[in-house]
């Protein structure tokens, strides 16, 4: 639990050290922090898991959280050290992006770590308003300021649903706890009409936050219109989040109704799988691509809810992990790539091969990372997924995957095309040390998981 | 001695290669393939010809998942292994003459391929055998894509996505069949201990039947093939053509039929009849082919097409016809690719109608082209005779018509090959074929290489056709078995 607190602590330091002009220190202060804090969660490891509530039942740091907490500290961890050099070329205020970073983590592990309804909606608004800053953080830009209005006025709206939802699941069952609604629904013979509407409101809520599809149209606006980091750590860190309170809720509470609600999220994971990658097929813009191709992965993550069992939570680990890892090389790569270019079309990729062969290496790595392809972490992640829907007799709906997961090898192969088969008359990409490090790291992690999975493949 | 010297070996060499710079990769290449057939040979000098596996290694991968790193050799698997370590040499050293740019990711390519491809043919695990189907596509992929001809961008990606697509369908009847195993795991036994009722087999059936045909390929999931052969590097379509659509036809072999015998006894007419109309339709086509790299691809798609043919059929006989056929196959193949490889890199053209009368300016070139080409029509005393013979024997078994038509390709191959030959090999001398230059170097030594082995098989494939006979029997016994205790003879 310490971890909640010092992830709290660190942004308040880094304001003090805004506010006296250190800025040389912010990023070591904030990297070793999050270090310190990723050590003591991981300390409070147990096998087995004998985790009890705290705080009076309001959030149980299990080890689902613990995981999910070290796979976000660690994503940001990479980001932050790809913001070297980032911030201060977009604004002056750069003390305020590492604190607001740092108050969306802590917001994400509550998320993760919630016992409590009230808590669930602490915990996404905390994250929430915090990216609703950080995506309109380019004051003068045209699309950062309509990335922040649109993403504030879909959040709040669909924050409006998840209200509204928890106050129906608490007026039937009259709790908020995870585990007294567990026993309200597992108990009561006949269940009132408002705990099946408040779960569907619940769904709506929760889809829009992931970005699943029809609820996702949101997410190219704001992906597109953000700085390329931010939506990195959007598409990265919070999905993973948002993925897991969805799991936790409905694992904790919903698992006896799931006949309710499972046709439901069958069809919109189906929606979201063709939505998301068709869409992506046509983009001409390597990040639009990277925002439909992140809601055609949420499409898949769904598959771990839609089958849930025993399996779930680590399923969703092990996709959200590789799924973040590669994303992360992308938009890295995506930065580099665009300081030279000035554009993020799929065209300024043309012949990265000649201009910096490291840069294409790790970006291919990832590509194959998001397509699937076996001997990289993408392939383990949706291997889980498959085996996970099929478990449940969901024989078709893997089959709908498959074809997605075809489909989505043309927009992948694009940038690997590109980068390799054509030629363009452009200067080297110079990759900065600490680029190289992050991007090496992230392209290292992909392949060893995807070898030897054994000791991610079993952890919750 | 375990079956992973083998296949980790290519692996260490491709990393290795790397290392290299551009003439010395080629020859560190070679080193390592040379290596790898040596090891093979002593693999096949200690094998025991009955129907055990051997060599085996069982190594914990994910246990949690089942997933164990299981592999052996049977004599099923080393024929496979033999073909695999003996025309990856032969391939790379028809590249010696060969200044490809980036020389050293392209042979560290072609020996990570073969390192996938040795998975394939080894594994006894689930998994581990779409690992190395997929590890295999990816180098191949590259290769064609980095080194190929003009089109070669949109082609490859449709191979690919053709290929992937296939697969991803055998990974959910792979995962299908591991859920129903009771202890939950990828072994192969296992799999083929499992007994489904005849619905569920059909759904295996299809899903490993849809990745195999589309990577022999079986009509009418042919369409990338002869764009493929025709795009890519020499080196990459011999490759393609002699190694990697074996692992297709290996597939049906381990996987497809021995896991879904009564799935396939529901569909065996249509996989035997879609296989006789390959056989014809691509005999058709390759004979209005004016390109002589297209012309040999569509062959192959024919010879294939008898070999799938061959197995659908599902005896001894055919089984033991397609084990050495697909031998001879892998060793003809390469050697037309390669004769067309020094056609066109000597005249800039591949079009028959240009050519003429290269036997005279080249007489060596001409003696080896003949032997390839006797070999590929499969006349007596050349390898392909005894694995045709054998396979049309076989299908003569399940159906007497079916064998008749298939006999055809031996006809039509004639037909084809023998004027192909003619065109240009005799005839006048014309201004552009006065040009060509006899073999030398290791252009004789490879065509002298599979010149002998073609006749030597060809004489004596006794051998050959004893290291996988017991295996080869007791396979089909056991299928048959199956399917008598599901009533259903």
């Amino acid at each position: 639990m310490n971890t909640l607190i010092l992830i709290s602590i660190i942004p308040i330091v880094l304001l003090y050290l805004g506010l006296y002009k250190a800025k040389k220190a912010l990023l070591p202060v904030s990297i070793i922090g999050l270090i310190v804090a990723l050590g003591l969660a991981v300390a409070q490891w147990t096998t087995p898991d004998t985790a009890q509530p705290t705080f009076h039942g309001m959030l149980l740091f299990n080890n689902f959280s613990i995981a999910f907490s070290a796979i976000t500290i660690c994503s940001t961890i990479l980001i932050l050290l790809l913001s070297k050099g980032y911030f201060e070329s977009i604004s002056n205020h750069i003390a305020e992006y590492y604190a607001i970073i740092l108050f969306s983590l802590a917001g994400i592990v509550v998320m993760v770590s919630y016992y409590n309804l009230t808590m669930l909606f602490i915990g996404i608004e905390i994250m929430s308003v915090s990216l609703y800053i950080l995506a309109g953080i380019k004051k003068n830009d045209f699309a950062s300021n309509e990335a922040a209005l649109k993403y504030f006025l879909m959040g709040a709206f669909s924050t409006g649903f998840l209200l509204f939802g928890i106050t129906l699941i608490y007026g039937a069952s009259g709790s908020f706890n995870l585990e007294a609604i567990r026993n309200y629904a597992v108990t009561t013979p006949h269940l009132d009409p408002i705990f099946y509407t408040g779960i569907v409101l619940i769904i709506v809520g929760l889809c829009f936050k992931v970005g699943a599809a029809p609820f996702h149209f949101w997410t190219p606006d704001v992906y597109e219109g953000s700085p390329t980091l931010i939506t990195a750590f959007m598409s990265t860190v919070v999905k993973t989040a948002g993925f897991a309170a969805f799991l936790r809720l409905f694992s904790a509470c919903f698992s006896t109704v799931s006949d309710f609600w499972a046709p439901a999220l069958v069809i919109i994971a189906i929606i979201t799988l063709f939505i998301g990658n068709i869409t992506a097929l046509y983009q001409q813009s390597f990040k639009r691509m990277l925002a439909y191709s992140s809601i055609s992965h949420a499409g898949y993550l769904l598959f771990a809810i839609v089958a849930l069992g025993a399996g779930s939570a680590n399923s969703i680990l092990v996709y959200a992990t590789a799924y973040s890892i590669a994303s992360i090389i992308a938009f890295g790569a995506l930065i580099l790539v665009k300081q030279h270019s000035d554009s993020d079309s799929f065209e300024s990729f043309n012949g990265l091969s000649a201009r910096n062969p490291f840069l294409a290496l790790v970006l291919t790595i990832a590509m194959l990372s998001l397509a699937g392809i076996p001997l990289t972490a993408g392939f383990i992640g949706k291997f889980y997924m498959f085996s996970g829907a099929l478990t449940h007799y969901q024989g078709w709906l893997v089959i709908i995957a498959v074809i997605n997961a075809i489909i989505s090898i043309f927009y992948y192969f694009r940038v690997i095309i590109a980068m390799y088969f054509h030629t363009a008359e452009r200067t080297e990409v110079v990759v900065p040390a600490y680029y190289k490090f992050v991007l090496g790291f992230s392209a290292l992690v992909t392949i060893i998981i995807g070898i030897y999975p054994a000791f991610i493949s079993k952890l919750i | 001695m375990t079956v992973s010297i083998l296949l980790f070996l290519p692996v260490v060499a491709a990393l290795a290669v790397l290392l290299f710079k551009n003439e010395a990769a080629k020859h560190a290449a070679l080193f390592f393939a040379v290596v790898e057939f040596a090891i093979a040979l002593i693999f096949l000098g200690r094998f025991v010809p009955d129907a055990s596996t051997q060599f085996g290694v069982d190594l914990p991968w994910i246990p949690v998942l089942g997933v164990y790193f299981n592999a052996g050799i049977d004599g099923i698997s080393m024929v496979m292994v033999l073909l695999t370590t003996l025309l990856v040499p032969l391939i790379i050293l028809t590249t010696y003459q060969h200044q490809y740019k980036n020389a050293p990711v392209f042979y560290a390519l072609i020996l990570f391929m073969q390192a996938g491809l040795l998975v394939v043919f080894t594994a006894l695990d689930g998994f581990l055998f779409y690992v190395g189907w997929e590890a295999a596509l990816i180098p191949i992929y590259f290769i064609c894509a980095l080194w190929g001809g003009e089109n070669r961008i949109r082609i490859t990606l449709k191979f690919f996505i053709y290929t992937f697509a296939g697969s991803l369908f055998m990974l959910v009847g792979i995962i299908y069949l591991y859920l129903q195993t009771p202890a939950k795991t990828y072994d192969l036994h296992e799999f083929y201990s499992l007994s489904l009722d005849a619905h569920h087999q059909s759904f295996v059936f299809w899903a490993f039947f849809l990745a195999f045909a589309i990577k022999m390929p079986v009509f009418p999931f042919h369409t990338w093939q002869p764009d493929t052969y025709t795009e890519a590097p020499s080196a990459g379509t011999m490759m393609l053509s002699g190694i990697m659509l074996k692992m297709g036809i290996y597939g049906v072999i381990r996987w497809l039929i021995p896991n879904a015998p009564l799935g396939f006894l529901n569909w065996q007419a249509l996989a035997i009849i879609l296989s006789i109309i390959g056989i014809v339709y691509a005999s058709i086509i390759a004979f209005k082919q004016t390109d002589g790299k297209r012309l040999v691809a569509y062959s192959s798609i024919a010879h294939v097409g008898l070999i799938a043919a061959g197995i659908f059929s599902w005896n001894s006989l055919g089984l033991q016809g397609a084990m050495i056929q697909m031998l001879s196959h892998g060793i003809n193949i390469v050697g037309m690719f390669f004769i067309w490889d020094i056609i066109s890199r000597r005249l800039n053209t591949r079009d028959i109608s240009q050519l003429g009368g290269i036997a005279k300016v080249a007489p060596q070139f001409a003696i080896v082209f003949l032997i390839i080409v006797l070999g590929t029509v499969a006349l007596p005393l050349t390898n392909g005779f005894i694995g045709e013979f054998l396979l049309l024997n076989g299908i003569f078994h399940a159906q007497i018509w079916l064998s008749a038509i298939a006999g055809l390709t031996i006809i039509f191959g004639a037909v084809y090959m023998l004027r192909m030959y003619k065109n240009v090999m005799q005839g006048e001398t014309n201004a552009l074929t006065l040009t060509f230059t006899d073999i030398h170097g290791s252009e004789k030594l490879v065509l002298g290489i599979i010149c002998i082995l073609i006749i030597g098989i060809g004489v004596y494939p006794q051998p050959i056709l004893h290291i996988s006979a017991a295996a080869v029997d007791n396979l089909v016994r056991s299928v048959t078995i199956k399917i008598i205790t599901a009533g259903k003879y």
